[in-house]
């Protein structure tokens, strides 16, 4: 952003004194993630920068806790991303068939008492985590589910859905409904007409919305917490756990991993949502 | 015009046909939505509903002394009671004492008066070599609480099945003997104290949020979607990043012997033997929760502040506005329901934080949700958590409802 050459001078300080507020912001906000980086590849025990790392002497870093992560004695790093992949898998499959049949049901003009309907639906993203982890735990409790797989995945089920509400009905604003009149017309059932039209249409929006409820499901720990057994720990779990003991660098490795899938998730969704924009028509 | 009716291609009336049609496409939409719609119902609603329900069920002791409640009932509440109520007392104690099972009334009861817990459990012990008959005297000789009426009142005032005292608890209120509300001892006060602290907490993170947010919305705003995009990774990278992940980055940064206290003793502010305590206290729950709450005021902002014409700003200041004058008459109100929507995100979610408080905040950071956690799972006492849990929902309903009521539910936007 260049000013003009007429600019006077305290507009032009202004102007630059903005600029650095706003650097300093961005830099505030990214980072403490960057932090994380180097430090896990340390190749001593601690968590601070030692001198050799700040010059750079290659003998200051190794891959020691990366190792340690995956092969490490008794570390519960493997058994946790084995639940929580398995957990989120499942939690996102259940949130994202109920939450698309729902949005779909609720972008219908005909749906009555909308705005009631939909404030249930998303009632979990805003009662907060530790109120929800509370009431769900006492109804897994009732029916017996507490400190089991399924009951964690109903949990994020529950979790999930209001994301995936929120993306596909927002995709289905935009959406044409002579195209499913179209296909009706022409002699196509319903089932058949949502799977070869309506679908790859919103599927953006779906897949977004799917990609909201992994990480909410992946990265969830309030819940978990009050409903794991020993057995069903996840990584939240387990870096929570870590974490109130003492910081360590092998967390500092997960975290590291962490961010690199956050990074890829982040690239998917911005070009999920370019698609749905040119797919829905919408210049950017 | 003709009163002649229309018909459709199967023989009714076209206005009939379009009604059944209605009904079937409202069927259709109700049935698309009932399986989610009962799910939540089921296993999330009804549950809250059911934490509502145990904050004030105080049906316990009424249900393990069953006969002494019923004796008590005609009872005056002046003098020590009657012989019968006595012997009715003993039928119930006397199994609880052979199974083991009578735990859970000294704490409940302790809490209508202190020291009935040690008397009731000194006459447990000894109530198994009660003999038959003149149970008045026996009790009275197992322990002296029996003799006097203020624990035969307090132990007649837990009849009630529903009780509000939890709710009390949770601001730090009582009942007294004469069933008055007072305030606790000053030593026991704690809970006003973190409801002010968990309001005082969400309120600054949402005022740092959007002093904060504020500059970079609209820097992202104004800027050419080229440079903004790869200015806006810097929002969503955070936004999309595992909470504890960024919990753990502050604790990197903030203990003493992290970068900024690095920084904080190379800039000469304090000697290194004296590096400040930047975690495990206020400070460490503000700074991170700020960092980790922003991106949720800077994405409202900016959907806000991207549909404002900039040729509005250029009006004002061809009209002879300085750009101060018009920020603060044109752009400013028009950025307003941005900065209403952002800050009561910000603060619902605030309100209710829970890991990065635990995790930072220590004794003196800690917020109302780390407290209802610890009764749920440490101290157990699963009715005190529901109160404080229901207390806090009702308040975050309210914002959710001011919210509902400013910027629309359906207008939520996700990145």
């Amino acid at each position: 952003m260049s000013l003009p050459n007429y600019t006077p001078v305290h507009y032009r300080i202004w102007h630059y004194t903005y600029l650095t507020i706003c650097g300093l912001v961005f830099f505030f906000l990214i980072a403490p993630l960057f932090v994380i980086l180097p430090l896990s590849f340390n190749a001593e025990q601690y968590i601070h920068f030692s001198d050799k790392m700040i010059a750079l002497d290659p003998d200051a870093f190794s891959l020691r806790w990366y190792k340690d992560m995956i092969w490490g004695t008794k570390n519960p790093w493997g058994l946790a991303a084995k639940n929580s992949i398995i957990i989120a898998f499942f939690a996102t499959i259940g949130s994202t068939i109920l939450g698309t049949v729902a949005a779909l049901g609720l972008s219908s003009r005909h749906m009555p008492y909308k705005a009631a309907v939909m404030a249930v639906l998303i009632s979990p993203m805003i009662v907060p985590l530790i109120i929800s982890g509370t009431a769900i735990f006492f109804f897994m409790a009732k029916v017996g589910l507490a400190a089991t797989f399924t009951g964690i995945i109903f949990a994020h089920i529950i979790l999930g859905t209001p994301f995936v509400v929120i993306t596909v009905t927002a995709t289905l604003t935009g959406f044409d409904h002579s195209v499913t009149r179209a296909a009706a017309s022409l002699g196509s059932n319903p089932v058949n007409t949502f799977m070869k039209v309506t679908l790859p249409l919103i599927l953006p929006g779906v897949i977004s919305g799917a990609l909201f409820a992994f990480v909410t499901s992946f990265d969830e720990v309030v819940v978990v917490m009050f409903l794991a057994g020993l057995e069903q720990t996840t990584i939240p779990i387990q870096m929570w756990v870590g974490l109130r003991e003492q910081l360590s660098p092998t967390i500092l490795a997960v975290a590291t991993c962490l961010i690199i899938m956050s990074t890829l998730i982040l690239v998917s969704t911005e070009l999920l949502r370019r698609r749905s924009e040119r797919l829905r028509g919408i210049k950017s | 015009m003709s009163s002649e009716k229309i018909y459709s291609s199967d023989g009714l009336p076209l206005e009939v046909s379009l009604k059944k049609a209605e009904r079937k496409n409202k069927l259709r939409a109700i049935f698309l939505v009932a399986p989610l719609f009962l799910f939540i119902l089921i296993t999330y609603l009804f549950p809250i509903g059911d934490m509502f329900f145990r904050s004030i069920d105080d049906r316990m002791i009424t249900k393990m002394l069953p006969k002494t409640f019923i004796a008590l009932e005609k009872w005056n509440g002046k003098n020590l009671p009657s012989e019968e109520i006595y012997e009715q007392f003993y039928r119930d104690l006397k199994p609880l004492a052979v199974n083991k099972t009578s735990g859970k009334l000294y704490a409940r009861l302790n809490y209508e008066k202190s020291g009935f817990s040690s008397g009731l459990k000194k006459t447990i012990r000894k109530i198994k070599t009660f003999e038959e008959g003149n149970f008045k005297e026996q009790f009275i000789k197992a322990h002296k609480i029996w003799n006097n009426v203020d624990y035969w009142v307090a132990l007649k005032n837990t009849a009630p099945n529903f009780s509000y005292a939890k709710y009390l608890k949770g601001v730090d209120l009582t009942l007294d003997q004469d069933r008055n509300i007072v305030e606790v001892e000053e030593s026991r006060r704690v809970y006003k104290i973190l409801w002010l602290r968990t309001l005082k907490v969400a309120f600054w993170v949402t005022i740092f949020c959007f002093v904060l947010a504020y500059p970079i919305a609209h820097l992202l705003a104004i800027l050419p979607m080229k440079y903004s995009n790869i200015l806006m990774i810097c929002v969503l990278l955070p936004f999309w990043t595992s909470l504890l992940v960024r919990t753990s980055s502050w604790m990197v940064l903030l203990q003493q012997q992290g970068p900024i206290n690095d920084f904080i003793v190379m800039l000469g502010l304090t000697a290194n033997d004296n590096r400040p305590e930047l975690m495990y206290n206020v400070v460490g729950t503000f700074v991170a929760m700020t960092q980790i709450l922003l991106p949720f005021m800077v994405l409202p902002l900016y959907s806000v502040m991207k549909t404002i014409s900039p040729s509005l700003m250029r009006a004002a200041k061809s009209l002879g506005g300085t750009p101060f004058v018009a920020f603060r008459k044109i752009y400013f109100p028009l950025t307003v329901p941005g900065i209403g929507a952002g800050s009561l995100l910000v603060f619902i979610l605030a309100i209710g934080y829970y890991i990065t408080p635990a995790l930072v905040g220590g004794a003196s950071g800690s917020l109302i949700s780390n407290t209802i956690a610890y009764h749920m799972k440490s101290s157990l006492d699963w009715a005190f958590a529901s109160a404080l849990g229901a207390m806090l929902l009702t308040g975050v309903l309210v914002i959710y409802w001011l919210y509902n009521k400013i910027v629309g539910i359906d207008n939520i936007k996700l990145g």
